[in-house]
């Protein structure tokens, strides 16, 4: 029996701006009692898409039909006049008060205020489609998987036929994924549809009736789950290798910088967010990182530049000092003295350096720095330094390096009123004894920046917030660079950046790497993962699912690990 | 030992209007620092439309106590709300900082009614406070109790039924859950199809329709039409959103909270044999309990007894 359609997508357009095109003519349908996965990668438009039915955004273009009546949905209420509830990854509850109060919220105007009668109402429809609630808890008392229950039972009471769930599996634990999966199922049995946006494969094959794919904003193809493969699936999700023109040099004498061993972080949920990540970063090569976003990939170069307490796990960095004079610059006499004992130093003419003189005495202090001064002592291997006992200006002074470009691009790093001459002093302005801070060499770095990266601006006191998206980006990675860092660790540096800014950001990552600068970047694009990077590592939900060639890996294997599949072996 | 009494209750009511105006503001999700000033202006209005009326008739005997406190009362919340409304505008609709808002609301209240008191005719608010301030019915026949608890205006009633119906309206009623909902989560509750910015408007300008009934209740009953000037009433309008955070912005503690911060305001003036200096330690202690709430409330982590989750913060419908 051909089950009814209830709704219509045709030829969906949505524009973000002038250039960005977040959905682009895409038709697809619903049908009554059934679960629908809307599966795609990060940025492909499959939320928007969903903000279109739930009132959030209204369509540039296109229609919407719902049980055969075009529809115009210009609100969340509108939504609900037509039966459809968006469950959305941010639960919209109010903390303090009880999930009975969150569920009767706005509803019931003009009728008598009666929580009594809506409980009872509530608590049958739970018991029709097996939720586990307690109605007079509090929100903020409750789990993440309770408080979706919360969201699923406050659009069921008002009265959705069409649900939909933004990433729903994405909080929870296997048993409670279990859980929501009856209760989903139950509801499909009601006759309800329901949609799940997830980029989760096994999820959608367990689950759903029918998937819809999307790529780019574009709707590709929508099949019954019944007769495809994870493995089809993953290949329409990330579509045909596109070649990008990035020059790649061969990556020269690479050495380690930095070593990563086991390193775990739990979240604030008490969940693992990085659970025994291992790496290593090579000098003079670009490290790709690939993963779905919020796979942990933000926490685990915030956990490399000292920002998070960790569980677990080690940071090594061996600092690039073989055959380099030691210094007083950032080294005390007892260091110094340690260095020695551990047999790191040695004198110009290639004798150990052990700090103490031939008859097995240890040098005076003055001896030792005249020695140190004179440039008479070098150290014999890198040195080897323990992240984890730094501070995370410690860590940067020693030339481990982070930029992150956060979503909004100005949350971090920068500061959206200064202009770009006090931003780069955000990073020198411990420099020197003055009680006034040194203006002119900041200044001349902006100057420089600005010049060299193209960036587009009036003049250097122009307030970094004024500046277009791309120029903001070459302003925070420039400055990065400029302090000429052994590590670099660049994360999502294009994101909203026209091709060309791209291409400039690319093109000094390689410059960096070319300069031997192990440099760690972390993209969205896989084409531009493989074009750019000499080895990528994959992650997902905090696990390292593998490590692959960037020069011979397929798109669609590495695809697939995203999602969390097994490991490929090669 | 009445007298402290009768004083502690007078300040008290004119704590708990403010306060209870405050608390409804701020679940509403705006901190209104321009309290004082809109005492200060419903003053100002109340005195006026006491004037007028008082200057209508042919002689001061003939007022009637009704039309003199419902013309009062208009002439104040009129006033106190319109000054109320300009915060609302400036902070819901055009999103300006709440706290600087304040400020300059109350900076702009206490001059205002400066500058209103300098015209008014006050040559009749002697006779006016005396009839404002008209007991009810038995307080003299039944000694301290009819003393204390009936022999005030009607002005301290008003105030705790006021309180009353706030805490019944917040907690029992529908329109109570849509606005602390509002000052919660606005995001939540405009999802759910609740006009924030009615809720929003609405909340600041009741809120201070019955704050600026505080200062005036001040002026024409408790010292009967005596006019200096507005930073009294001003530091009352302190006290009152100090008070706020002491009964944990809920109406009805406010009703024994106000009480307890009258007795000490007053207890400094009412003890005999004490040096100024320790009059003023007395009269700090209202400041001193609510930081120590403060401290508590915090230390505790407590969520329920927190301010409302979004006080302060401007809502952008398009930020979602």
């Amino acid at each position: 029996m051909e089950k009814q359609t209830v709704i219509e997508l045709r030829n969906i357009t949505k524009r973000f701006g002038a250039s960005v095109i977040a959905n682009n003519n895409v038709s697809m349908d619903v049908k009554r009692g059934e679960i629908l996965s809307v599966l795609g990668e990060n940025g492909c438009g499959k939320t928007t898409l969903m903000n279109m039915l739930a009132g959030i955004y209204y369509p540039d273009e296109g229609k919407i039909i719902i049980n055969g009546e075009e529809a115009s949905i210009r609100s969340p209420k509108d939504a609900f006049r037509y039966n459809i509830g968006m469950i959305h990854q941010h639960f919209k509850l109010v903390d303090v008060f009880t999930a009975a109060e969150n569920i009767v919220l706005g509803t019931g105007e003009g009728e008598k205020y009666d929580l009594k009668s809506a409980k009872t109402r509530i608590l049958a429809m739970s018991e029709k489609y097996g939720f586990h609630i307690d109605l007079d808890k509090k929100v903020h008392e409750m789990s993440v998987s309770e408080k979706q229950t919360v969201e699923i039972i406050k659009v069921l009471y008002r009265g959705a036929d069409v649900l939909i769930l933004d990433e729903p599996t994405a909080v929870l634990t296997p048993q409670e994924i279990t859980r929501l999966f009856d209760v989903l199922r139950a509801m499909r049995e009601d006759g309800k549809s329901v949609l799940i946006i997830t980029h989760k494969l096994n999820e959608v094959m367990e689950i759903s009736d029918r998937v819809a794919v999307l790529r780019k904003g574009e709707h590709i193809a929508t099949v019954n789950t019944a007769d495809t493969t994870e493995k089809e699936l993953a290949d329409m999700m990330v579509g045909q290798k596109v070649t990008l023109n990035i020059d790649r040099p061969l990556p020269v004498d690479p050495e380690l910088r930095l070593s990563v061993e086991s390193l775990t972080l739990i979240g604030t949920e008490g969940k693992p967010v990085l659970d025994g990540i291992s790496f290593g970063a090579y000098g003079g090569e670009i490290l790709g990182i690939a993963g779905i976003a919020g796979s942990g990939q933000r926490e685990l170069l915030e956990s490399i530049a000292g920002l998070h307490h960790l569980e677990s796990g080690t940071v090594t960095y061996f600092n690039p000092k073989k055959d380099k004079p030691i210094t007083f610059y950032h080294k005390s006499y007892e260091r110094v003295m340690e260095l020695a004992h551990e047999g790191m130093l040695r004198y110009a003419d290639g004798r150990d350096f052990t700090g103490k003189d031939e008859y097995g005495k240890s040098l005076s202090k003055k001896t030792v720095k005249a020695l140190v001064n004179a440039g008479e002592i070098f150290f014999k291997e890198d040195e080897v330094i323990n992240l984890r006992e730094k501070t995370p200006l410690q860590i940067r002074e020693l030339g481990v390096r982070f930029s992150f470009v956060p979503e909004d691009r100005l949350g971090m790093g920068l500061v959206g009123n200064m202009d770009i001459t006090d931003n780069m002093m955000l990073r020198s302005y411990r420099r020197g004894k003055s009680v006034f801070v040194d203006r002119k060499a900041p200044e001349e770095l902006a100057n420089e920046i600005i010049a060299s990266l193209q960036v587009v601006t009036p003049d250097t006191h122009t307030p970094v917030r004024r500046l277009s998206g791309g120029n903001v980006q070459k302003v925070l990675v420039g400055r990065e660079i400029a302090a000429g860092p052994k590590v670099l660790m660049a994360a999502y540096p294009v994101r909203g950046l026209d091709i060309n800014s791209s291409y400039t950001i690319y093109n000094l990552l390689t410059e960096q790497k070319k300069s031997g600068v192990a440099v760690v970047f972390v993209g969205e694009d896989l084409d531009v993962l493989l074009a750019l990077c000499d080895r990528i590592m994959v992650i997902a939900g905090g696990k390292v699912m593998g490590t692959v060639d960037a020069r011979t890996a397929k798109k669609e294997e590495i695809g697939l690990m995203m999602t969390g599949a097994a490991p490929a072996e090669s | 030992m009445s007298v402290f009494l009768i004083s502690a209750i007078s300040i008290a009511t004119v704590l708990l209007f403010g306060c209870v105006g405050e608390i409804i503001t701020e679940k509403a999700g705006h901190l209104n620092l321009g309290i004082p000033g809109i005492m200060c202006m419903g003053t100002a209005g109340g005195c006026l439309g006491v004037s007028l009326y008082m200057g209508a008739l042919s002689s001061p005997e003939n007022a009637s106590w009704i039309l003199l406190v419902l013309i009062s009362i208009l002439f104040s919340v009129v006033f106190a709300a319109a000054l109320g409304a300009v915060y609302a505008l400036l902070t819901v609709t055009l999103r300006c900082n709440q706290n600087i808002t304040g400020l300059a609301i109350t900076i702009f209240g206490g001059g205002a009614t400066n500058f209103i008191m300098s015209f008014v005719d006050r040559t009749h608010f002697d006779p006016a406070g005396k009839l404002i301030s008209t007991p009810l019915p038995f307080a003299d026949s039944l000694g301290v109790f009819g003393q204390v608890v009936l022999g005030h205006g009607v002005f301290v009633y008003l105030a705790i039924a006021i309180a009353i119906a706030c805490a019944i309206v917040l907690n029992k009623t529908r329109v109570g859950l849509h606005l602390r909902a509002v000052g919660e989560s606005p995001a939540t509750a405009d999802a759910a199809g609740i006009n924030v910015t009615a809720y929003k408007y609405v909340a600041i300008l009741s809120g201070s329709a019955i704050a600026g009934l505080g200062g005036f209740y001040y002026i024409m009953d408790y010292i009967k039409g005596s006019w200096e000037n507005a930073s009294t009433i001003e530091g009352f309008g302190w006290l009152a959103i100090a008070l706020v955070i002491f009964v944990l912005w809920k109406p009805n503690f406010g009703i024994l909270g106000a009480f307890l911060f009258g007795a000490c305001y007053i207890v400094a003036f009412v003890i005999s044999g004490i040096t100024s200096t320790q009059k003023e330690i007395i009269k700090m202690l209202p400041y001193v309990i609510t930081i120590v709430v403060l401290v508590i409330t915090s230390a505790r982590k407590n969520r329920e007894n927190q301010p409302p989750a979004s006080l302060g913060l401007p809502y952008f419908r398009e930020d979602r």
